[in-house]
């Protein structure tokens, strides 16, 4: 059984058909990547997942449960995570607030409201600060970091709680070649745990780092299989590849 | 460039500052404290509803400083609960301070509760609009029914409260009730800022910033907003108590408009998002009307409103935003164990 199976998604925006029909599946661990011209539904398609947007019609179910119906809070907590395409880190807090906010978010209101879990995740958060190369700052204001590190400091508070499936919009967006490989470095501990559903501009990126590519075009599936099927693919050379 | 005028070393330095609002805190803890000591008889009993107001308006900075929700309605819980104090005292002949507090909080907490279901639960999201316009509808309404409810005493309100008792003993306004209103007042506030510097106080925070993000990390925003509605409802519902037998009568302006417009300009002058800029600016706003009510008798109010229209624009901060940053502001939620972020900040500051 897949970890996420959206079957016939749609999605309309007025006149504009932004998801007509899709199907995807994502197996647990693998890393995914979602690529397509622009206005091809990419973002659509994440946001449905993540319960920003509902679809129109069609399902989605997660870890076999339908979750169509789902509030974002649901989700989240059943185990999907989604990394904006525009970085939504909270600015004023500190880098340790942010990422202790989005450790602390599986504690009880109780706990929160005695302040309870706050010493026993302390490790926690240190440790993910040590990881995406945060320590150094963690007491100056979200706000202040670079670009890349506000990217960073998105990613380690979407894996904060250990999700079963992590959804990337853009993450590498505005980012230098270098901070692109360490971004790719920061994700790879999580392969085989944690399934990555990647929208990504970068090819280059994308092929490096996601097992299995899915291509959509004006709001449907264009193909999808592995990385090498999808670059020797005519339909993508001729709808995608060759006009970016 | 020396090291020390570096971006930041002075970002370190900044956030390695004393904490300015607990200065002032302890300041205004020691100054309330004695107090009645060098005042007449007239000043500490405008000293007590400086403290009662400033208890009002920390309810008002609690959801509005801190969780966003701006009310236009707090009147509403503040009146509700002075009515109810003074009917049951009228009526059941009860002043006891244990029986008539705890159901001025009670009432300010049914009614936040009736109040937050409609304007927070009732649709979601709730844009600010939507909740100012809903809480200022209630305390509207509100303060008609008790312009034209008979029982309620219509325009004239409820005169002639009997005083609150303990034991026995009757609490007179003056030096004794200007104490209780400063005891309750120094334990509420530490209650709040307590809570406020909890990891539940940090989800506020991020409500505030960020409210739709808050809600992918897997929080309920509505039931946080809702829970510290409600406990701003049952704060408001102290001091309308607290101010029914502290002025021994109580009047339809209790539950209105202006009073909870008024409620928000105290915290919008002291400073909001700092628990302490409402009690500094219900002392100011209070003593500028006194005095300007005295110098300019007829043309007061216009000059107040012209002082706090200048204040808006020129200093949006409030009267802490001249002395506290903004770090401050946001607040510090985080544990720091060993605390090796000191050391950090100091080896920072000294270079």
């Amino acid at each position: 059984m897949p970890l996420l199976e959206v079957a016939g998604a749609r999605k309309q925006y007025g006149k504009l058909t932004a998801l007509d029909g899709v199907n995807l599946s994502v197996e647990a661990g693998q890393f995914h990547g979602l690529i397509g011209p622009n206005g091809s539904g990419k973002t659509t398609l994440l946001k449905c997942i993540a319960g920003a947007e509902s679809a129109d019609a069609g399902s989605i179910a997660f870890l076999g449960n339908d979750i169509t119906r789902m509030t974002p809070t649901g989700r989240s907590r059943s185990g999907i995570r989604l990394k904006f395409q525009i970085t939504s880190i909270f600015p004023g807090l500190t880098v340790y607030d942010n990422l202790l906010l989005a450790v602390q978010a599986g504690s009880s209101m109780l706990d929160l409201i005695r302040s309870a879990s706050r010493r026993g995740l302390h490790a926690q958060v240190l440790d993910s600060l040590e990881r995406f190369r945060l320590a150094a700052r963690k007491d100056h204001p979200a706000g202040i970091l670079s670009h890349g590190e506000q990217q960073w400091l998105e990613i380690a508070m979407a894996l904060a709680l250990e999700p079963k499936l992590l959804l990337l919009d853009e993450p590498t967006a505005g980012m230098s070649p270098e901070e692109r490989r360490v971004t790719g470095e920061l994700l790879a501990p999580v392969r085989g745990t944690c399934a990555v559903l990647i929208v990504e501009h970068d090819l280059d990126f994308i092929k490096g780092i996601c097992e299995v590519l899915t291509v959509l075009d004006q709001g449907q599936v264009l193909d999808h299989g592995t990385v090498a099927h999808i670059e020797g693919s005519q339909r993508v050379q001729e709808v995608y590849l060759t006009r970016v | 460039m020396n090291p020390a005028d570096s971006p930041r070393a002075a970002v370190s330095a900044a956030w390695s500052r004393l904490p300015v609002i607990l200065l002032v805190e302890i300041a205004l803890l020691v100054a309330f404290a004695v107090l009645p000591a060098f005042l007449e008889y007239f000043w500490v009993v405008f000293a007590t509803r400086v403290l009662i107001l400033g208890l009002l308006a920390l309810s008002i900075d609690l959801i509005w400083g801190y969780a966003g929700i701006l009310c236009f309605g707090q009147a509403l819980f503040f009146g509700a609960a002075a009515y109810t104090v003074a009917v049951i005292a009228r009526d059941l002949g009860i002043d006891s301070i244990f029986v008539v507090l705890p159901a001025a909080i009670l009432v300010g907490f049914a009614l936040a509760l009736l109040v937050g279901w409609f304007v927070l639960l009732g649709r979601l999201p709730p844009t600010p609009i939507f909740v100012a316009l809903g809480t200022l509808t209630g305390t509207y309404v509100a303060e008609r029914l008790a312009l034209g409810w008979y029982f309620l005493g219509g325009q004239n309100g409820i005169p002639s409260i009997r005083p609150m008792t303990v034991a026995g003993h009757e609490l007179q306004e003056g030096v004794e009730y200007y104490y209780l209103a400063f005891g309750i007042l120094v334990l509420v506030y530490l209650g709040c800022r307590w809570l406020m510097r909890s990891q539940f106080g940090l989800v506020l925070a991020g409500i505030r910033q960020l409210e739709p993000r808050i809600t992918f990390l897997g929080y309920r925003p509505q039931t946080f907003k809702m829970i510290a509605f409600v406990l701003s409802g049952g704060i408001a519902g102290l001091a309308g108590g607290l101010i029914a037998f502290h002025d021994g009568f109580v009047w339809p302006n209790l539950m209105g408009v202006v009073l909870s417009t008024q409620v928000v300009l105290y915290v919008l002058l002291g400073g909001m998002g700092t628990l302490i800029g409402g009690i500094i600016g219900a002392a100011a706003i209070e003593l500028a009307s006194f005095h300007l009510a005295e110098r300019l008798p007829g043309y007061w109010p216009i000059a107040l409103g012209l002082l706090m229209l200048l204040l808006i624009l020129f200093r949006p901060t409030g009267i802490l935003g001249l002395v506290v940053p903004l770090r401050e502001r946001s607040g510090t939620f985080g544990w720091r164990g060993a605390a090796p972020r000191d050391k950090e900040a100091d080896g920072d500051a000294a270079a």
